[in-house]
């Protein structure tokens, strides 16, 4: 793809992202309650200070005019300030945002390494014994919720064996150097092995908890896509050339079959920040969904605004990213 | 007579199906000799590709090789392992598909497709012989074409890309399966002209699987007709044109225009065929035969009649 055109398909996210912006700002300036009054509920504040709070917030001006001045300040990353922690909304969200790539990075990967092989042996020995308990068991990722199985993971192997920690990124005793934010970067950078240890201990059980029923869904995808694809003449034909069974299966049928998966994993990572939220609750993660949670409940609109703003922004990116894989491995859709 | 490149005996194929067993080939015997051009006609359905099919290695389940011999170039090929026939396809034995279109990976370029078998059958090389392969096929400019995808070939270039793929390793035996039916006139022909003079030219056999008549009578020495599983006819090609034996040849010929004759009116044999499935044991022609007698629902066995040539009718 060109750089014109990528640039061309990049500007046509605007129009999405604009109109996401309208709703959230939308929904914020009619849910009822006055964000100056709550801000000031226990206060005994008059009406003459809240009014005056109000003014400083701008929340007297009308409603075009507010809009543009949080589209222009939002564009810029500036969300106000954080209500009760008294900080920017950037620069918190920035704090707790490389826990959750990290994790939901770590969730992508589980699933999809599990999934595509496990997909495709089911589909070359359709109807065996792996396929029907590899069906059944996504049958149980699918429709058991993702934080039961977690908690079962928790109680298993962190509670009964001890064998992982219960709770959190990292121990603070192996805490890397801050560099990137990224605690599996961060200690690469630092040489830190015990770092990187205690890190991926504590991003197991919750990566496999979020990434489980993704992977039952993308296995299924995978599996189905496989059988229609093994059908095709172009497999008979491969193998009409003698060509070995690890280079059909690998290449010929694999890369034809992954494109629904690509575009299922794509869609299915926007619920992995969904997902986050759950998950990170269950493990006292220290990421973004958690502070969302926490936020709503202490109603810190700026934050929870700001955040929908990401989480729109990052499932237009990732569907972005799908778009310019499958035009990859799909030269037909190649311009 | 020469010993033969490829000898089919008493071939029975079937397909297990939830409502019965689809006996697709159904006792098929054939011969083709050292560079010998076999044609096999007869309707869709009457189990062409399945019986080449299986001299390809390519039955799979529900599909199953129940009986019979296929013996190519001295060796049985029926319980061959996987390993050794992977050698022999390709190599020694090339097919092409039916459907041109369908038959190429859409995700390959079709330098990938045609220097993979190249390479999978250990010759050197690979990239300049697929090169000459393609120019060989009339694919113009085929070097810079090496990277192209199939979608940007033209109908009747896939097709010349399948056969350059076919015939990259020179094999002893090319199966061309309906090498024309998706192409308009002019590249049919084309295509055909081309299978032929690289006939000639590596001394190769060919067995050319068609619906068409006339393409067997311009191209082949020999022609089998085949009906419902079965071989109803078969001798040299300009005897079974000339004096066609059975109802079913007959049958063939007077549906499709006589270039000699244009006066001749065109008859489509009627009905349809079988269901494969609980077939009687009489002549499976029997429904549609204008010619049938109260005999012909008996086992019908083949009959020699005159030199290479056999018939499954109890007229002869
Ligand atoms: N994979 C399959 N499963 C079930 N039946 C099949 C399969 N392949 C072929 N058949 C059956 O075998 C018969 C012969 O098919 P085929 O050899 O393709 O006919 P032809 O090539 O002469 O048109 C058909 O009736 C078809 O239904
Ligand atoms: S055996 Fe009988 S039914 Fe069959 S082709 Fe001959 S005449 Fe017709
Ligand atoms: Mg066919």
């Amino acid at each position: 793809m060109s750089p014109s055109l990528l640039l061309h398909r990049l500007l046509q996210l605007l129009p999405v992202l604009l109109g996401v912006t309208v709703i959230v700002f939308g929904m914020m300036s009619l849910t009822p309650g006055d964000p100056a009054e709550t801000m000031l509920a226990n206060q005994n504040a008059t009406p003459a200070q809240i009014a005056t709070l109000r003014h400083d917030m701008g929340l007297d001006r009308s409603l075009p005019v507010r809009f543009a001045s949080f589209l222009t300040h939002a564009v810029q990353g500036d969300f106000g300030q954080s209500l009760f922690h008294h900080r920017p909304v950037a620069a918190v969200i920035a704090e707790r945002l490389p826990a959750t790539v990290e994790l939901s990075a770590a969730a992508l990967l589980f699933s999809l390494l599990l999934a595509i092989p496990l997909g495709v042996i089911a589909a070359v020995h359709r109807g065996g014994l792996l396929d029907r308990l590899a069906t059944v068991g996504s049958l149980f990722g699918v429709s058991l919720p993702g934080f039961w199985f977690g908690i079962l993971l928790l109680l298993v192997f962190a509670v009964d064996f001890r064998l992982l920690p219960v709770s959190g990124a990292i121990d603070y005793a192996s805490q890397p150097p801050t560099i990137t934010g990224f605690l599996i970067l961060d200690s690469l950078l630092a040489l830190r092995l015990d770092s990187l240890g205690n890190a991926l201990a504590h991003l197991l059980l919750p990566a496999i908890t979020l990434g489980l029923p993704m992977a039952a869904i993308l296995m299924r995808v995978t599996r189905a896509s496989m059988l229609e694809v093994l059908r095709q003449d172009y497999i008979t034909f491969a193998e009409a050339k003698g060509l070995s069974r690890a280079r059909i299966l690998g290449l010929h049928a694999l890369k034809n079959a992954l494109l629904p998966t690509i575009t299922v994993a794509a869609i299915e990572t926007g619920s992995l920040l969904g997902g986050n939220m759950v998950v990170e609750t269950v493990f006292g993660w220290p990421g973004l969904g958690r502070l969302v949670v926490e936020s709503i409940f202490a109603r810190n609109y700026p934050l929870v605004q700001a955040a929908v703003l990401l989480y729109a922004l990052t499932y237009v990116l990732v569907n972005f990213c799908a778009d310019l894989l499958y035009t990859v491995l799909n030269p037909r859709v190649r311009m | 007579m020469t010993e033969p490149l490829l000898e089919i005996t008493d071939l029975r194929v079937a397909f297990h199906a939830r409502h019965g067993k689809v006996r697709a080939v159904d006792g098929v015997s054939l011969t083709v000799a050292p560079g010998e051009c076999l044609g096999i006609v007869g309707e869709s359905g009457s189990g062409k590709s399945v019986t080449f099919a299986a001299v390809m290695g390519l039955i799979r389940p529900p599909g199953r090789i129940e009986a019979g011999r296929i013996r190519f170039a001295g060796r049985d090929l029926v319980g061959l392992d996987a390993a050794s026939y992977r050698q022999l396809r390709g190599r020694d034995i090339a097919m092409t598909l039916q459907d041109a279109q369908t038959s190429l990976n859409p995700a390959l370029t079709v330098g990938t497709q045609i220097i993979e078998v190249l390479a999978a059958h250990g010759e050197g090389n690979a990239r300049a012989r697929a090169v000459e392969m393609m120019t060989m096929v009339g694919i113009p400019a085929a070097e810079r074409r090496l990277g192209d995808y199939p979608h940007q070939f033209s109908g009747g270039m896939r097709q010349r890309m399948m056969v350059a793929i076919a015939l990259s390793c020179r094999p002893k035996l090319l199966i061309a399966d309906e090498p024309t039916t998706a192409l308009d006139v002019t590249i049919q022909a084309q295509v055909l002209e081309l299978i032929a003079s690289i006939r000639a030219k590596l001394g190769m056999s060919v067995v050319l699987i068609t619906h068409d008549l006339g393409v067997v009578a311009d191209y082949c020495d020999r022609v089998a007709v085949m009906y419902a599983g079965q071989i109803v006819e078969a001798g040299r090609t300009a005897d079974i044109i000339g004096s066609p034996r059975h109802p079913y040849t007959e049958g063939l010929l007077a549906s499709v225009p006589d270039l000699h004759n244009l006066d001749r009116p065109i008859r489509p044999i009627e009905g349809q065929v079988p269901d494969l499935i609980d077939l009687p044991p009489g002549c499976r022609f029997l429904p549609r035969c204008p010619k049938a007698r109260p005999d012909c629902a008996k086992p019908v066995p083949m009959r020699a009649v005159g030199e290479g040539r056999n018939v499954r009718c109890v007229l002869t």
